[in-house]
């Protein structure tokens, strides 16, 4: 018969990707859910989308004025703040959202046969529409401080592209290990919170390169392996990239380490969709 | 003809903590156990899991438009095999063959969002259960129609009263068209005539050719609805075919309800950490067990717990219940003095007596549990505790009389009665 199903022990669905696809009305339906419930019940509703990155843009400029953090010559500290604000707050709240959205939706895990990665993937969905919203603080930013760009911005969704497999591949890792213990709850909000200073968001990455040798060891040459090592943030990337296609030419990016943040950046993705497929027929015993 | 389900010497284990049966644990033994646990390999942990078979070599066919029941007492694997079939959860052994679209309620609502409104989790559901946009606009106005809610279509489903959830979430899936319907207990909630329209649906649904697996307590919604049964027992089939001798087999046998049943070995032993029960008895005025009763005799059922903290207080509450799940009355304790003082450790035994010419006749099922009034929480309870036949031999002394015929009614009373001529 064609629509023959043999539940068996350890069984490999043949049609994992397909069945998705033919999912893909849940996949809209649960994203779709996630923008309804958003804002219910507040007072100025969406405006939030906006509030919420702006004030944090005016503590990291903060931040960076007091560390009297090095900005490119002719870039406004705030239009250069906000260009990393922008995409670490997408990253930021899509990996807490996909850690989360298995246990938060657990009575549909251990009632309801679907794709599994259906859940994480269609929690994305509002982040993306919340960075969208935001973009509009920094159009308003380039006009009141009359910076124009150039073609480079049409690169941004590239770099999105890898602040998306970020968020999914940490947080399918996170996501997956919440199912069973629940201290990746409390784990996740100290990784953002900590991340945000460790990722060149208040400082661009060329002036931590600067910086980072004259406070460890005094002097001005840092080595190449440490310089390696920060780029292992897969975030180090993506915001670099996002300031390149915004600030063009005044960016200073070190190549290698970019690449290895890129590395990192797929590296992630992979294991962590690899990681949820060997557990998620495990999640209804467990969740 | 080929079965369209085809269930194949089906297992499904869990590991369950191991429970530490100390009475008190040492702060020492936690920090040595932890450390052993960081330095030692998986081997070490190991012998903290049990090993649980909740289904254990279950086999059995069902043909195109069977509508199946699947009965059994808490705990004998029942919504685990419903899980498997359903594809939540993934068998540890054995396999099933499923030869057609499955689609199933084993919650009723799940997924609906209490901020959303009537119109949105419809859709939302509809795609949860697996319907795509189409099908759901296509069944829109049906769905509406048999939830009877179209006034409150844009209204927040957390606005909504319980008993219009439970209409709107069972209208969603009763429209679903798959080969398979799966169904878990979800007809237990709402009154009485939703309860009827929906037993309707399902009756329609299975008559288009459709294969309905329904579990359920209520005995007469099963044999109402269901041409075949399947009875588990703690993971294992006890007895498959017709459903009214599986029915049978469930209430009269020893397996299902006695006069006489204990937890002295059992696994789950109903309680908690300041009461736990030991045995349920139902026995005569002299304390004799029986099964059959005379319908004028008295008939008192004895419950055993221990108590294991002293100081606390606690009262018992039993409910009688007859073949066709219907609840005959409830009894809390109101009467004996012990129900207001403090408990020492120990075992109890506490014992309800209901009077001769109450009960009618047939199979009442006792359901007891143990609870506290102040704050309200339930201690324990059990449904399907013990069991026992009520017997009118038409003597002439009981309600009856002397009339042979049925006499209707969920409880027989000798009433007195006066006649004069005025």
């Amino acid at each position: 018969m064609n629509n023959r199903i043999v539940l068996e022990p350890g069984a490999k669905s043949k049609n994992y990707w397909k069945d998705i696809w033919t999912y893909r009305g849940l996949f809209y339906f649960l994203a779709w859910r996630d923008i309804l419930v958003r804002y219910k019940q507040t007072a100025i509703g969406v405006v939030w989308s906006l509030l919420r990155p702006a004030i944090t843009i005016a503590m990291m400029c903060f931040v960076s004025w007091v560390f009297h953090a090095q900005v490119p010559d002719g870039v406004p500290r705030v239009v250069f703040v906000c260009t990393a604000t922008l995409p670490w707050l997408f990253f930021a709240s899509a990996f807490g959202d996909v850690s989360n959205s298995l246990i938060s939706n657990a009575n549909l895990i251990s009632k309801v046969h679907f794709p599994r990665l259906i859940i994480p993937v269609s929690t994305v969905v509002v982040s993306l529409i919340d960075f969208a919203i935001s973009l509009f603080i920094l159009i308003v930013l380039m006009i009141i401080f009359r910076y124009a760009p150039d073609v480079r911005i049409l690169l941004i969704p590239v770099f999105m592209l890898f602040a998306l497999f970020n968020a999914l591949g940490i947080g399918l890792i996170i996501a997956t290990l919440n199912v069973k213990y629940r201290d990746f709850k409390y784990i996740v909000p100290l990784i953002i919170q900590f991340g945000v200073y460790v990722s060149p968001v208040a400082f661009s990455s060329d002036y931590v390169y600067q910086r980072l040798p004259v406070i460890l060891f005094g002097s001005t040459f840092l080595p190449k392996v440490l310089k390696g090592m920060y780029s292992l943030n897969p975030m180090v990337a993506v915001i670099d990239g996002f300031r390149w296609c915004i600030l063009g030419s005044s960016m200073v990016i070190y190549l290698p380490g970019f690449l290895i943040s890129i590395a990192v950046s797929v590296l992630f993705t992979i294991l962590g969709i690899w990681y949820f497929r060997k557990t998620e027929k495990s999640f209804a015993d467990v969740i | 003809m080929e079965p369209i389900i085809k269930v194949e010497k089906l297992g499904k284990k869990y590991l369950i903590n191991h429970e530490d049966k100390e009475p008190y644990v040492a702060m020492r033994d936690v920090i040595t156990n932890k450390f052993k646990s960081v330095f030692s390999s998986k081997k070490n942990t190991q012998l903290h899991k049990e090993e649980f078979w909740a289904l254990k070599d279950v086999s059995f066919d069902v043909n195109v438009g069977d509508r199946v029941g699947i009965i059994g007492r808490n705990g004998a694997g029942k919504s685990t095999l419903l899980k498997i079939i359903s594809q939540v959860t993934e068998p540890s052994l054995g396999r099933v063959v499923i030869d057609g679209r499955v689609a199933s309620l084993l919650e009723v609502g799940t997924g609906f969002h209490q901020e959303l409104t009537g119109r949105e989790n419809i859709f939302l559901n509809g795609a949860i259960l697996g319907m795509t946009k189409r099908e759901i606009e296509q069944k829109f106005d049906e769905i509406v129609d048999f939830a009877e809610i179209d006034k409150f279509l844009d209204t927040p489903v957390k606005r909504y009263s319980s008993g219009m959830y439970v209409r709107l979430a069972f209208a969603v899936a009763a429209h679903l068209e798959p080969d398979i319907l799966i169904i878990d207990e979800a007809l237990a909630v709402g009154d009485a005539a939703f309860q009827k329209k929906c037993l309707g649906k399902i009756e329609e649904v299975s008559g288009h050719g459709r294969t309905v697996l329904f579990v359920s307590h209520n005995m007469d919604t099963v044999s109402r609805l269901c041409n075949k049964a399947v009875l588990l027992k703690a993971g294992t089939v006890q007895a498959t075919g017709n459903t009214d001798d599986v029915i049978n087999t469930y209430l009269r046998s020893d397996f299902g309800t006695s006069a006489r049943r204990n937890w002295i070995n059992e696994r789950h032993v109903p309680g908690n950490d300041i009461v736990k029960l030991r045995e349920v008895r139902v026995h005569d005025k002299e304390f004799v067990l029986q099964e059959t009763y005379d319908i004028t005799k008295p008939i008192g059922v004895s419950m055993d717990y221990e108590v294991l903290k002293d100081g606390d207080v606690f009262t018992h509450s039993f409910k009688f219940y007859n073949q066709q799940g219907a609840l005959l009355f409830t009894s809390h304790d109101a009467t004996s003095p012990m129900r207001n003082q403090l408990r020492s450790k120990g075992i109890y035994t506490t014992t309800v007596w209901v009077p001769g010419n109450f009960f009618a006749e047939g199979t009442i099922i006792v359901w007891l549990a143990i609870i506290k009034k102040d704050p309200f929480k339930i201690y324990f309870e059990e449904a399907d505790a013990a069991s026992f036949t009520v017997v009118d031999y038409v003597r002439g002394d009981s309600a009856r009389e002397d009339y042979i015929l049925e006499l209707p009614g969920l409880v027989r009373p000798l009433l007195q009665w006066q006649t004069t001529k005025i």
